[in-house]
């Protein structure tokens, strides 16, 4: 899509002015004055990550104890102990950017129309396709990527230290490297973000249309709007079909993404990318955010300051 | 060619008529300051003319269609709308960055000259900045690009007067050739008065007054005639007539200066006296007495 937008700009530019044009990527400078604004996209999941791994340097006095425990019982239960902190480094950046990506859509088209500088930008041959689609890509693709690179050095900061920690006492570090520092264990992580951004996509292209929309808190909207339908629905109809859609769309991403059951020789989720791809639920969710993006580009076409 | 082309240019929000029929024809390397009370329609013709808002009429901005085609259309169009847009959290060198990332006629050595000139360093965000330094920075980023048409909406709002004389300076000696237009609108009248090559005046949704400047001088006239001869002079059919000092100052429009000169003291009326007459009787007093 980046390429496309941008293609189509220079191709713009080069028909109005046939020579010299400097090389303008609309596109790509969109999605760097997004980072230039909210530094959170990328020091909150790093802050998560060194959380943990603080956490983790603390914890490290008792990893040889707990390794020759699983050596000696070798037994999935207790490798199941040593896996533990560095699925907590994956859960916490996977949480604080799923959160930071909530909050970013939130005030994504709100605060340009909040401090008036949507009159900037607007002045600027960026069109607002160009825009939603940069404010989009950033829970989209921008903070899964950064959430893959916090949680693939933090990871990898734990196995080093912990291999030093564990020779140190004269012990084979190759239980750690086995799952986590294999290629598989990677591809399950990039896995799970791709799929999960994508199955998240309606979600995040509500909010954004949302705080496109809404002259006041965008939050209250965004969710008293489906929970007072739900609501409705509930007293109306006596049925409860939106509030179980949506309660399945925030819960049902990794059982889409994943096989039942683990790898039975690590225990590792298995990715099942042809029941993600044929899955109605996906593409429906698909052509939902489309739709909410398209009205967000509308909208701010036609939006003035609040 | 003709800059800016508006035909009948509607506008209503609700039930209030912001544009009641713009007529409004802005030739190329001219400089026209667009003069109305609040709540005209300045900003709303504006609005229309960069794109930001629908409109109903005929209106083409360098030949282009402004709603439709707003961001090819913001190639060849600057616009300051007024000092607070610039995003307060973003630093000179981004907001240089930014726009030379985007906007192919953008030349950046041009913007970091003028800003050498100023006291704005590049580490600096915008919210660091004074309103003046503010104007500043925006006027370099607009001054380097290679546009063919500027809007400026109250550029100079709520600057001192030593920014304000620089900011229309700079805009007159560094940016503007015939190549170029300017549209402005500002409550300083005084202060564009002298760099204005046409005039619009613009009242409840509608154009009143649209002339050039030396068509301005040749058609009103300002008559200064002591209480001796003052009734003589009102036989002429002044459309104005203000009292200062015990004297009496009438306005005249289309009355040749041949025949004011025997009664006083001829000379070309300001903007802001023309203001006055044309717009503040025929406007809401008016209404406010037929009522």
């Amino acid at each position: 899509m980046t390429d496309a937008i941008d293609t189509l700009a220079d191709s713009q530019t080069a028909a109005v002015a046939p020579t010299a044009a400097p090389p303008v990527r609309p596109f790509y400078w969109s999605v760097r004055r997004e980072l230039w604004e909210h530094h959170s996209l990328y020091i909150a999941p790093l802050i998560a990550g060194g959380v943990v791994f603080f956490g983790y340097l603390i914890g490290l006095t008792g990893l040889p104890m707990r390794a020759r425990a699983v050596t000696e019982m070798n037994g999935t239960v207790h490798a199941a102990v040593l896996d533990q902190p560095y699925n907590i480094a994956a859960i916490a950046i996977m949480v604080t950017a799923f959160i930071v990506a909530i909050f970013y859509c939130l005030g994504a088209l709100h605060n340009e129309r909040r401090d008036r500088s949507i009159l900037f930008w607007k002045s600027l041959p960026v069109s607002d396709l160009t825009t939603v689609a940069a404010k989009a890509a950033i829970p989209l693709v921008v903070l899964p990527a950064i959430a893959f690179a916090a949680i693939f050095a933090v990871q990898l900061c734990m196995l080093l230290l912990g291999t030093g920690a564990l020779a140190a006492h004269g012990m084979d570090a190759t239980a750690l490297w086995a799952k986590e520092a294999s290629p598989q264990g990677w591809w399950v992580l990039l896995w799970g973000l791709a799929t999960l951004s994508v199955w998240f996509a309606p979600l995040y292209a509500w909010l954004i249309l949302v705080s496109g929309w809404a002259r006041k808190a965008p939050f209250l909207w965004a969710v008293l709007a489906p929970l007072g339908l739900s609501l409705a629905e509930r007293i109306t109809l006596g049925t409860s079909h939106l509030s179980s859609l949506l309660g399945s769309r925030l819960t049902g991403g990794f059982s889409q993404a994943f096989a039942q059951g683990g790898d039975p020789l690590n225990g590792l989720p298995r990715p099942d990318p042809a029941a993600f791809v044929s899955a109605p639920a996906v593409w429906i969710g698909v052509i939902v955010a489309a739709a909410f993006l398209a009205a967000a580009v509308w909208l701010r076409r036609r939006r003035e300051p609040v | 060619m003709a800059c800016i082309e508006a035909r009948g240019l509607r506008k209503t929000f609700g039930s209030t008529v912001a544009l009641a029929g713009v007529d409004l024809n802005v030739e190329e390397g001219r400089i026209l300051g667009l003069i109305g009370p609040n709540g005209a329609g300045k900003s709303t013709a504006l609005g229309a003319i960069l794109g930001l808002i629908p409109y109903h009429g005929d209106l083409k901005v360098l030949g282009r269609d402004p709603w439709t085609a707003r961001d090819t259309l913001m190639r060849d169009v600057c616009f300051i709308a007024d000092v607070a847009v610039l995003p307060r959290w973003m630093r000179v060198s981004q907001a240089l960055d930014y726009v030379a990332g985007v906007h192919p006629r953008f030349d950046r050595v041009k913007a970091e000259r003028f800003l050498a000139r100023t006291a704005i360093k590049h580490s600096s965000r915008v919210r660091e900045l004074s309103k003046g330094m503010v104007t500043q920075l925006h006027l370099a980023l607009i001054m380097a690009i290679d546009a063919k048409l500027l809007v400026l909406d109250e550029p100079t709002l709520g600057l001192d007067i030593l920014y304000r004389k620089q900011f229309y300076d700079s805009l007159l000696n560094d940016y503007f050739d015939s190549g170029r237009t300017i549209v402005v609108t500002t409550h300083q009248v005084e202060e564009v008065q002298h760099i204005l090559t046409d005039l619009a005046f613009i009242d409840r949704g509608r154009i009143v007054l649209s002339s050039t400047m030396e068509d301005l001088e040749s058609r009103y006239a300002e008559l200064m005639v002591g209480p001796d001869r003052v009734v003589e002079a009102r036989t002429l059919g002044p459309i104005h007539e203000r009292q200062v000092f015990g004297r009496s100052i009438l306005l005249f429009d289309g009355v040749g200066r041949d025949r004011l000169s025997p009664l006083g003291e001829v000379r070309t009326p300001s903007i802001a006296d023309l203001f006055v007459a044309v717009i503040g009787d025929s406007g809401p007093q008016t209404t406010r007495a037929a009522a």
